[in-house]
């Protein structure tokens, strides 16, 4: 029958679809390494990893585990004043940003600052972010791990959650508009995945045919929320049939798959110009942020299996079972990473801070009365009291 | 009490209804005029008379046609051509990408707008009626207005977010939504309110070639206002209009206040008084300029809003002439707002709840005393 909302066949049969009334199995997860790393040789890897792409993943996974380290541990010092790790996550982040072109635009959450780094973005940058000083692309007015960098394609970190997602809807459409045969890959946890804005997000890329990879890291926690209060049903995965989207359920663990699966994911949206869900599967190991202590909500023995897990060790054993990796190498590049992290965070805590007068900038384009009245009216406070500035300069 | 663009209760033209529910009781009439209105002549003759929505219709025509990454997007914006007609047909001329019909969730379009913004389109946004812009509240000040500040500059937003505004007739609570007070504290965003057919599309076309995040209002009752546009005109957005010249007192108003003001100006002239009147049209940031220039000359002021008292348009202006001309004024700041209530749905009270030009006059009458006949 041709109802306005849809075509659809009668049945005499009464009977409800989801939930209690219909019991089904979760969706697989797919993988291609199994938990050590070692391949899974019946594995469908329509696009696999050679060995220039493998060591590039890798080194950034390495590069992204000792910055965290370093980072958090500064945070907790006290340098800056807040931090989030991606412990537990790399392989998500590194290997769905390895299959995207460098012109795909990315719109992140907050712990995607991997994707970042596998750009190119440096060290440096980021602890001059986290530093908040002069250099600092977002010249100080965002708070650490609020990265954003126009010239990587990767979009200013909003904190509201899930905003990001109907801004990458909307930036597949002007690519779409100006003919560029790019899609926008937007993250995002499966916390975020209860907004409004997700559900809003999915049902405005299918029915635009918007070519968006919906990448949802479920790390199995919302801050203390585990995921099994976060939602019914068949994850996030589960949600993307229903609003006419191609959904893969991936192993978050496995670099190798999450790389293939993003790849297929891209390849299908821009053949068939539509949206791809992916849901990755992994876990939290570190907490939420430097303002969290997840011992309180979780077990010690959750945490350490799942830590005994780590996507790095696994995407490390496959490199070197096809031999492209030894120790050797291992611990030169764990050696000159941490010695370039410190080098960053040293450099970047030296850098002069933003003067005054920035305060007041690109809030317009250009400055209006009222702004200008205040920025003046800063700058003579500050001068009455110069202690005010903290020893920043007035311009 | 009617002013002239209040059609007599019952039975005047409905134009004001816009809201979804409304729709398919409408649709006969408002698909009827602008059939005629193009069969009839050219809408871009020079100084023929015409409708707000065709002045707005026209100025996202033009603008469209001069920029291939000018784009509108809303709620029944395409081939619909938009609850008050400010899209009509264009979907013909530009296809349905760039007068883009999305589905229903402010946030979500407003979101969409915004992502389509920050990756190098200019981004017009429909809302089918402002006071469902509330929905939307999160991606305009959190993302609209800070982005360009949080991104350190990277990232410029140059969307035009418009649509019907004000108290129309018996709309109810939800649908007569005054939002300029809502908005006026989000910083990065600029307050534009449109009020004539001249200046709703010259506003409307410099809004669109703006690179900040503009809210244009409009209001529910002028769509049908008649008037003459000015072709090629940019009208500055941070620039008040000078309606009427006067010594007395200075009158502050906008949007639709402009014609029960000058209701009023019609009244107060005969009894001898000699009001200045100025059209704010920017809501943020104020062209204190004009302002002050006017209040200098006639040393009184008086604020006519739609909006509500608190916390609103004339709150704020009131601050700052009571700030940077206190030794200037001969009465204090008098404000007409709206009350502080939802508006009623029943005409009476809904009549009672906005300023009314009697009290115009009556303000006049209170800050400069009996009138010296010129």
């Amino acid at each position: 029958m041709d109802f306005p909302g849809g075509r659809v066949p009668f049945t005499d049969r009464l009977s409800f679809v989801g939930g209690a009334m219909s019991p089904s199995q979760p969706t697989s997860c797919y993988r291609t390494l199994d938990s050590t790393g070692a391949c899974i040789v019946e594995a469908e890897v329509p696009h696999d990893i050679d060995e220039e792409l493998a060591l590039k993943m890798y080194e950034t996974m390495v590069k992204l585990q000792t910055m965290d380290v370093i980072f958090y541990e500064a945070q907790r010092q006290g340098r800056f004043s807040f931090f989030m790790t991606s412990n537990g996550e790399e392989a998500t982040i590194i290997g769905s940003a390895a299959a995207l072109s460098l012109e795909d635009h990315i719109f992140s959450q907050y712990r995607e600052h991997g994707a970042l780094l596998y750009r190119g973005f440096s060290f440096l940058d980021m602890a001059d972010q986290c530093f908040g000083n002069v250099r600092g692309h977002g010249k100080g007015r965002q708070m650490p791990i609020h990265y954003g960098s126009k010239a990587h394609n990767f979009q200013t970190v909003s904190a509201p959650l899930a905003t990001q997602l109907p801004h990458a809807v909307g930036a597949a459409y002007a690519l779409k508009l100006q003919g560029k045969p790019v899609v926008t890959a937007v993250y995002f946890g499966e916390g975020a995945a209860s907004e409004g804005d997700f559900h809003a997000a999915l049902n405005f890329a299918a029915t635009l045919s918007a070519p968006v990879l919906f990448i949802c890291r479920n790390n199995g926690w919302a801050i203390s929320t585990p995921a099994n209060e976060q939602y019914k049903g068949d994850g996030i995965v589960g949600r993307g049939p229903s609003y006419g989207i191609p959904s893969v359920r991936v192993d978050g663990g496995d670099a190798r798959a999450v790389y293939s699966a993003t790849a297929e994911a891209r390849r299908i949206a821009l053949e068939h110009n539509s949206p791809v869900l992916i849901e990755a599967m992994s876990y939290r190991s570190g907490h939420h942020s430097t303002s969290d202590d997840s011992s309180r909500y979780r077990t010690a023995e959750e945490m350490s299996e799942w830590r005994a897990r780590d996507p790095a060790t696994r995407f490390h054993n496959f490199l070197v079972s096809r031999g492209w990796w030894d120790d050797d190498r291992e611990r030169q590049l764990r050696v000159a990473t941490r010695k370039e992290v410190v080098d960053a965070l040293t450099e970047a805590q030296k850098g002069a801070k933003p003067p005054l007068a920035d305060m007041f900038t690109d809030v317009y384009a250009d400055m209006p009365w009222h702004l200008q009245e205040q920025a003046a009216e800063a700058r003579a406070h500050a001068e009455r009291h110069p202690g005010s500035l903290h020893g920043i300069p007035l311009e | 009490m009617a002013t002239s663009l209040l059609p007599a209760r019952p039975g005047g033209c409905r134009f004001d209804l816009g809201f979804r529910s409304a729709i398919a009781r409408v649709q006969p009439f408002i698909r009827k005029e602008p059939k005629a209105t193009l069969r009839n002549g050219p809408l871009h003759a020079v100084a023929q008379q015409k409708l707000m929505w065709e002045a707005l219709r026209e100025a996202v025509d033009e603008e469209m046609e001069a920029d291939p990454t000018v784009c509108l997007m809303g709620e029944d914006v395409g081939h619909y051509g938009g609850s008050y007609k400010v899209s009509y047909d264009l979907h013909k001329k530009y296809g349905d990408l760039r007068l883009l019909d999305t589905p229903i969730c402010e946030n979500g379009f407003m979101g969409m707008g915004i992502g389509a913004a920050m990756t190098g389109l200019r981004v017009i946004i429909e809302g089918m009626n402002m006071g469902f812009l509330l929905l939307a509240y999160n991606q305009i000040s959190n993302n609209a207005g800070m982005l360009h500040y949080t991104s350190g500059g990277q990232y410029k937003v140059p969307v035009v977010i418009r649509g019907p505004g004000g108290v129309g007739r018996q709309l109810g609570a939800e649908h007569s939504q005054r939002l300029e007070s809502y908005f006026q504290s989000i910083p990065g965003v600029q307050l534009v309110a449109c009020s004539t057919v001249a200046n709703a599309k010259a506003l409307l076309k410099s809004a669109i070639r703006s690179d900040n995040p503009i809210i244009f209002f409009e209001h529910v009752l002028l769509y049908n206002v008649k008037g003459e546009t000015k072709e090629g005109y940019y009208q500055p957005l941070e620039r008040a209009e000078l309606v009427r010249s006067g010594k007395d007192v200075t009158i502050l108003c906008y949007s639709r206040m402009r014609y029960v003001v000058m209701q009023a100006v019609q009244q107060l002239e005969k009894m001898g008084y000699d009001p200045e009147v100025i059209d704010l049209i920017s809501l943020k940031p104020f062209d204190m300029e004009t302002i002050s220039n006017s209040i200098k000359k006639t040393r009184n002021a008086i604020i006519v809003e739609e909006c509500m008292k608190t916390g609103g348009i004339g709150a704020s202006l009131s601050a700052i002439i009571n700030e940077s001309l206190f030794d200037e004024l001969d009465h204090q700041v008098v404000r007409l707002s709206s009350q502080d209530v939802p508006t009623a749905y029943a005409y009476e009270l809904e009549a009672a709840t906005i300023v009314q030009p009697e009290q115009v006059i009556e303000a006049v009458q209170r800050v400069v005393g009996t009138a010296v006949p010129a």
